[in-house]
């Protein structure tokens, strides 16, 4: 059995929101990153993801049969209909917090597209296959600053520290498998959540151990639910930011 | 409208279409041209092209591009976007390459396999070492690997002093 498009589309749904949505949050920090090279590749990294979804949003309005095209998944649907994993949403913090969620979601994000780059839907094949790639390149980037601030000072070794229990509720929600998930691998597609923890958070634990820093901690509770449309309040904000024109001037071209 | 060109001739127009940012390399060169169906008996032409990097935003302008050098040629042109093969540095024509040093642009290395990013020391003052394309030095730093567009990183000679992009390897 090889799927069918009823199986992959909601799929599809959920890795083009992720894209989508961590997009608009990296994009807040052009203009207010530590140094303007800064600016630049976090502006870079948006790009990239927001390049992502719109290829993944043309791709799922053929799946599901509606036909809609990549503006009207990301300007006319609510908070509700939006399927990523809280971890993007939630609010631009420390640069030391954006590094460690930028490490998490890039690390999950070159694991599981390199997973679907083998996928027999040839169009995701081939997004997942520079998908994985590219995310490569945001990967090193939050390494990098990762090394330099944990093994840095003590005020960013603080901060790397702090920053980690900020996100470490919003971890285990990235490797929870939901049904849609199930249903494609037990028909022979995608790549299911959990089987992905110990490779991503390896990596991770790796790196956090070369920065002279303690593995993510144990949380005293974990977000759910983002990929039923359950989401915090921080979405509303950000959701509103980024369709504000397209509902505001319905058409708008320039 | 010009006289209708032949088959030939347009399948070359197009392919001469330039990069909006590098000016010096064809999209033919770049390697993102899959395909170019041209039907004489309508003056139409489908050009399916694959995108370089996720997000530039050249494709854009590519695409218009295209449309405009056809209509030159008495062809009126439809651009299709393919995913598959995704495209990848490797791509870039020997002569995209010479293209991309003539602007002084360090062409890409080869790609990374499938192997993950080994964890070194970082930043690991060589492991991102590339050649000065204005000097030839191979004394040069990596400044940042996210430049002035998605596709280039930037480096700086420590030879001739002169900073300079890199077309990243993916």
């Amino acid at each position: 059995m090889t799927g069918s498009p009823a199986l992959h589309a909601p799929l599809v749904e959920a890795l083009a929101d992720d894209a989508l949505i961590y997009a608009q949050r990296l994009g807040e920090w052009i203009s207010r990153a530590p140094q303007i090279e800064e600016d630049m590749a976090l502006g870079n990294i948006a790009l990239d993801l927001l390049g992502r979804a719109r290829s993944l949003y043309t791709l799922l309005g053929s799946l599901d049969g509606t036909g809609r095209c990549e503006d009207d998944y990301a300007y006319w649907r609510d908070e509700r209909e939006f399927r990523h994993v809280h971890l993007p949403e939630i609010e631009r913090g420390d640069f030391a917090d954006e590094m460690t969620r930028l490490l998490l979601l890039s690390s999950l994000d070159v694991e599981r597209y390199a997973a679907l780059a083998s996928c027999d839907d040839v169009a995701l094949a081939g997004i997942a296959a520079k998908g994985s790639a590219e995310s490569r390149y945001h990967r090193d980037h939050a390494r990098l600053w990762v090394l330099r601030l944990g093994a840095g000072t003590r005020e960013s070794h603080a901060r790397m520290t702090a920053a980690l229990v900020r996100v470490a509720p919003y971890v285990d929600e990235l490797f929870t498998d939901t049904a849609a998930e199930q249903a494609g691998v037990d028909a022979g597609f995608g790549v299911l959540p959990s089987s992905l923890r110990e490779p991503v958070l390896g990596f991770v634990s790796a790196i956090l151990t070369e920065a002279t820093l303690d593995d993510v901690p144990d949380a005293g509770w974990h977000s759910r639910g983002g990929r039923d449309g359950i989401h915090s309040e921080a979405l509303g904000y950000l959701i509103a930011e980024m369709q504000h024109l397209t509902r505001s001037h319905p058409g708008a071209t320039w | 409208m010009r006289t209708r060109l032949s088959a030939d001739e347009v399948v070359r127009a197009v392919g001469a279409v330039t990069d909006p940012e590098i000016p010096t390399l064809t999209i033919a060169d770049l390697g993102i041209v899959r395909d170019v169906q041209v039907d004489v008996e309508s003056s139409s032409v489908v050009v399916t092209i694959t995108p370089t990097y996720s997000g530039c935003p050249a494709m854009e302008v590519i695409a218009r591009d295209i449309v405009d050098v056809a209509a030159d040629c008495g062809y009126a042109a439809t651009v299709e976007t393919s995913f598959s093969p995704p495209w990848t540095t490797d791509w870039i024509t020997d002569r995209g390459r010479a293209a991309l040093e003539e602007l002084h642009i360090a062409p890409p290395g080869p790609r990374e396999g499938p192997v993950p990013v080994p964890i070194g020391k970082a930043p690991d003052p060589g492991a991102d070492r590339v050649i000065c394309p204005r000097c030839g030095s191979t004394d040069t730093e990596l400044i940042t690997r996210f430049g002035t567009t998605a596709c280039k990183a930037l480096h700086r000679c420590r030879a001739c002093g002169d900073p300079f992009d890199e077309f990243k390897a993916v």
